[in-house]
């Protein structure tokens, strides 16, 4: 067990090391990404005034914006960038069979490389989130109850998880396809509106919104937030957390198993 | 002189041709990407839908109502897909060309480098979005309750190309910059993010903080006018008080591209070839 421990823990340390390499990039990045969110701005704020109402889908014209503002929040933890394509790239290549003769599992191992990357990340964005955010502290009411609080970060961690499994996934149809770009760039392009990135799910017409919420994708973006803004509460929220687990659990062993049948029906290429 | 355009033309169209050829060569893979071009800005236009269910405008003015505004979408979208189609594949390998060592093929072929570098590869796929912009742009202009006017149809398209010369110029800008800085990955980023500006009426971006930006983004980096000065111009009627910002236009899309030209040309002195 200690020697497991030991060697995950050294697989830990050489990616953050990997990763810190590119630190000052990795800043300049994150500060650069909110510069689309000015245009929100001004966009939102020129609907809102020309509006019939004071308030969209029950968002007032702050509550959106601090909205906008969040899901740049719960995107760091669940988006993957690179995930998918990695995976599907390892199998086109043949460098997966680095996995299959070494005592490391894939899937163990690209998960610790993220939790990595995401902890440099936080380490190297926390600055710049601080700053925007310092900055738009008008568009908050304050800080929500620690009930909520605890929810909302537990929302994120499981966001962060279901992000991980649902992308390995769409990597390992790598095993079946070997291409997988245009399929992930469908799914990328749904997962910018259904998510919630672009707007909150509440706002959308009833039917849609219906079927919006029997798919997993509103939790990489929308649940946290509209957690943290006191969306869902109560009854609602523990059943949020609940199906959010359940996906989680379910794309964790569809992964696996993925991987499992993929294996048997992998040959190899690139020698 | 004459001679010389013509030889350019057929050089152009051997490009347009090759670009073509190559795409047909892997036609299920043309076909996705048209797909996924479209299914893009197919979303894009649910969400402005969406938007339009909660209000009748963009804008206290009222200026940008629903078809309007659709009239401004349609345009962004074939400045972009111009843009897209002929410019953004081969200037985002001009960093790499630099990186490599590979300008220097480029810079011994017997034609202008800055026209060879701009066209050799042509995205035939990226059009589709033009074509989709141009139904959305009928449909919508059958909605307004004054139809164009002849002058307002001629100066359309050549404003549409003004949009394009100003965003070619501050691609060829971008990408000039890589070489000083040997890689210059980001230019994709940096596009998308400068670009986003221009995307919206300019009227949106008034108070302390909208002013100061719209000032800039007209008229120091004058992104701005590339959509809004012939979305305006098709979708209103003529207005004297438009006609500023359109000479305005006029005058920018000469400085944009003589100054880019500079540039490059600049860029070239210092490239160093780095595979000798």
């Amino acid at each position: 067990m200690h020697a497991r421990v030991m060697v995950w823990w050294t697989v830990l340390r050489i990616c953050l090391e990997e990763r810190l390499v590119y630190r000052g990039d990795f800043a300049l990045g994150t500060l650069m990404r909110f510069l689309p969110f000015i245009t929100q701005i001004f966009l939102w704020d020129a609907v809102y005034a020309a509006g019939n109402s004071t308030t969209i889908g029950g968002y007032t014209y702050n509550e959106m914006i601090a909205y906008l503002l969040l899901t740049n929040i719960s995107r760091a933890f669940s988006s993957m960038p690179g995930l998918s394509t990695s995976i599907a790239q390892l199998i086109r290549t043949g460098d997966i069979k680095k996995f299959l003769v070494q005592p490391i599992d894939l899937i163990g191992f690209h998960l610790l490389m993220r939790v990595a990357h995401k902890l440099v990340y936080y380490l190297v964005a926390a600055a710049p989130f601080a700053l925007v955010f310092y900055l738009c502290r008008g568009f908050f009411a304050g800080w929500p109850d620690p009930l909520t609080m605890a929810a909302f970060l537990t929302s994120l961690a499981l966001a962060f998880l279901l992000g991980y499994f649902l992308e390995a996934m769409i990597g390992m149809i790598g095993f079946w396809f070997l291409e997988v770009s245009s399929l992930l760039f469908v799914y990328q392009l749904f997962s910018f509106f259904i998510s919630g990135q672009m707007f909150p799910i509440d706002i959308l017409p009833e039917g849609a919104q219906r079927m919006v919420d029997l798919l997993p994708l509103p939790y990489l973006a929308y649940f946290p937030v509209a957690v943290f803004l006191g969306k869902i509460q109560g009854v609602a929220l523990a059943r949020g957390l609940a199906i959010e687990v359940g996906w989680v659990l379910f794309f964790m062993a569809a992964s696996r198993y993925a991987l499992h049948r993929g294996l048997k029906r992998y040959s190899a290429f690139g020698g | 002189m004459r001679s010389k355009v013509t030889a350019y033309l057929r050089v152009f169209l051997t490009f347009a041709r090759n670009s073509l050829v190559r795409d047909m060569t892997f036609r299920a893979n043309f076909i996705v990407d048209c797909v996924a071009a479209l299914t893009w800005v197919a979303m894009q236009l649910a969400f402005y839908l969406l938007i339009f269910r909660f209000t009748p405008s963009i804008g206290e003015s009222g200026d940008w109502g629903k078809h309007e505004f659709f009239i401004f979408l349609a345009t962004t979208w074939l400045i972009n897909s111009l843009v897209g189609a002929f410019f953004m594949p081969n200037l985002s390998e001009f960093s790499e060309l630099i990186r490599t060592g590979n300008l220097d093929f480029a810079l011994l072929k017997p034609i202008d480098t800055q026209f060879l570098i701009s066209l050799t590869k042509i995205e035939w796929s990226t059009l589709s979005n033009a074509v989709f912009a141009l139904a959305l742009l009928a449909y919508s202009l059958g909605q307004l309750d004054q139809p164009p006017h002849l002058a307002q149809w001629i100066l359309y398209p050549l404003y549409v190309l003004c949009g394009t010369a100003i965003y070619y110029s501050l691609m060829i800008v971008l990408s000039s910059v890589s070489v000083w800085m040997g890689r210059n990955q980001n230019l994709y980023d940096f596009w998308f993010y400068i670009t986003n500006f221009s995307r919206y009426p300019m009227e949106i971006y008034e108070g302390p903080i909208g002013t100061p930006l719209q000032w800039t983004f007209t008229f120091l980096i004058p992104i701005l006018v590339v959509v809004n000065v012939p979305a305006q111009l098709l979708a209103h009627p003529l207005d004297a008080q438009h006609w500023p910002l359109a000479v305005f236009a006029l005058l920018a899309t000469a400085v944009c591209l003589a100054g880019s030209r500079w540039m490059f040309i600049r860029a070239l002195a210092s490239y160093r070839s780095a595979s000798s």
